[in-house]
């Protein structure tokens, strides 16, 4: 492809977008690919952080940094929230009003909170006894809520899947214990955690550890639960079926779309604004010249950071292939991995993919961070991470022995 | 677990009881399905809408939709939803339809 110029679109430069764009243009000259990276704000929020922040692990500021600092030289940025995508035409339309035509297209413009599809939810209730912690508004609201509450129910819910990190919503009743015991409060404070689930995670055997967890911190588990309305003057929860759970702070986890323009460019999306794409390729089933990165896909994986990073290398090459009118030669597995934080200076580390369930033993090989089990080393490697990803993971650099395919080695074997 | 025998023919299906193999679903099946987990019966031509959506999904995308996705692209709302498979619309309706556990929720 060196003597033709292509010009590559990125629509979103959050962890997808920008370590994708890092990465090409690593690989690829000036004269070969032109790379414009579309954003609709210049704040690139880590989003692990977003958990630390309303129990004062984190300050706001420290999780935040400029998009436009994180792009090696050579890519263009632009401030503009998304008009449409014409899939046809291969043309962008930004809402400042200028276009953007592609030879191919990234969409990497992630997942958004949709608070406004629950009945109540952003009621007079919503900060003030209703929050989320899943954006820097809301965390850096609950903080200080937190801060003063001492006595009551305590309710953090989870609308309903897909949602963002779906160990996050856990995490947080682990760390509420630990924050309410800290401040001598815990027993004057119920926590129940309220789920759509069967039960407290997606993945039956992490399933089970993570429940006997919440038992162990006395966190009352509500599953199967749908919420259908919040009550802001009586200040409860209502289910579908009528079934109630009251509370005196909740803790929401609102629904999940696809970014607005989504919807607004026919063929792109489906009914969630989620791009079809191909689980193994990452290219879209929309248009062979699209291609979708992180949580914008409907690809059946976990819609956190790491599963992005892992896609991240899938997806370069895929590019590059495409490009140069090869066969696609690369399959991502659906490899996640997450720390778990559990409180009281804890996580436990879980692995897997499409096929494998999160298993014990140790990652990424025999010797190496204990799975499934709680411990300090595990807490450290998620405090530890931040400083990678902003200097490793953004700027597109690998981590030395974790390629992205899930590693079996130093796993137990389980029949499932 | 063992093969079990619905509307006069067997089919296999997993721990959970969800079908191993949505082939071996019939449309007689569904009615003494719904009868066993809890479904109000007689089906009624919305409970249809929503199992022959669960299937049209399934074939196409690999798994049953989301309660989310059933409200919005069914035809059925999600209060609806809650009184034709009361407790678990997306978990129910794969039970009557006939396919595995709808994986949506990772």
């Amino acid at each position: 492809m060196a003597d033709t110029l292509h010009r590559l679109v990125i629509l979103g430069g959050g962890t997808g977008g920008t370590l994708a764009a890092n990465r090409l243009r690593k690989r690829f000259g000036g004269s070969e690919l032109q790379i414009d990276v579309v954003d609709m704000n210049n704040d690139h929020v880590y989003q692990p952080g977003l958990l630390f922040v309303p129990f004062g692990l984190a300050e706001p500021d420290e999780i935040v940094r400029r998009r436009s600092r994180q792009f090696h030289k050579g890519i263009n940025y632009h401030e503009s929230e998304v008009q449409s995508v014409d899939v046809d035409a291969n043309r962008v339309a930004l809402a400042n009003g200028a276009t953007l035509t592609y030879d191919v297209l990234l969409v990497a413009t992630g997942s958004v909170l949709q608070p406004d599809e629950t009945e109540g939810l952003l009621g007079p209730a919503w900060m003030d006894s209703v929050f989320t912690f899943y954006d820097l508004a809301g965390a850096t609201a609950l903080a200080e809520k937190l801060d003063g509450f001492s006595s009551g129910d305590l309710v953090i819910n989870v609308i309903d899947m897909p949602i963002k990190c779906p160990v996050a919503p856990l995490e947080f009743a682990f760390l509420a214990d630990w924050f309410l015991t800290e401040r001598g409060v815990r027993d004057d404070v119920t926590i129940t955690y309220v789920t759509p689930l069967d039960a407290a995670f997606t993945k039956p055997t992490a399933s089970a550890t993570l429940s006997s967890l919440l038992d162990e911190k006395k966190i009352k588990l509500v599953t199967e639960f749908n919420t259908g309305e919040i009550d802001n003057d009586a200040k409860k929860l209502i289910g579908y079926d009528g079934t109630e759970v009251p509370f005196d702070l909740a803790v929401v986890i609102p629904l999940h779309g696809g970014a607005a323009y989504v919807e607004r460019s026919p063929g792109l999306g489906d009914e969630l604004g989620f791009v079809p794409t191909d689980n193994a390729t990452l290219q879209s089933t929309v248009r062979p010249n699209i291609f979708v990165l992180g949580d914008a896909a409907d690809i059946p994986a976990s819609k956190a950071g790491s599963v992005t990073h892992f896609e991240g290398e899938v997806l370069v090459e895929n590019m590059a292939a495409f490009l140069d009118g090869r066969e696609l030669p690369e399959r991502f597995d659906g490899h996640a991995n997450c720390f778990v934080e559990t409180g009281f200076s804890k996580a436990l580390l879980i692995d897997f993919n499409y096929e494998s369930e999160p298993v014990g033993g140790h990652y990424p090989g025999p010797v190496g961070l204990p799975l499934l089990k709680e411990s300090r080393m595990n807490h450290l490697g998620k405090l530890m991470f931040q400083s990678f990803y902003w200097h490793g993971l953004l700027p597109g650099r690998d981590i030395p022995g974790i390629g992205h395919d899930m590693p079996t080695s130093g796993k137990q074997k389980t029949s499932t | 677990m063992p093969n079990k025998l619905i509307a006069d023919r067997e089919v296999e299906l997993n721990d959970e009881g969800f079908f191993v193999d949505p082939t071996q679903w019939t449309a007689e099946m569904a009615p003494v399905i719904a009868e066993e987990v809890g479904v109000p019966t007689p089906l009624t031509d919305q409970h249809w809408l929503v199992i022959d959506f669960m299937r049209k999904e399934y074939f196409e995308n690999g798994t049953g939709p989301t309660v989310r996705k059933l409200g919005k692209a069914s035809g059925v709302t999600t209060k609806e939803l809650f009184q034709l498979f009361p407790k678990g619309p997306a978990k129910l309706a794969a039970y009557c339809a006939g396919i595995p556990k709808p994986r949506g929720c990772i």
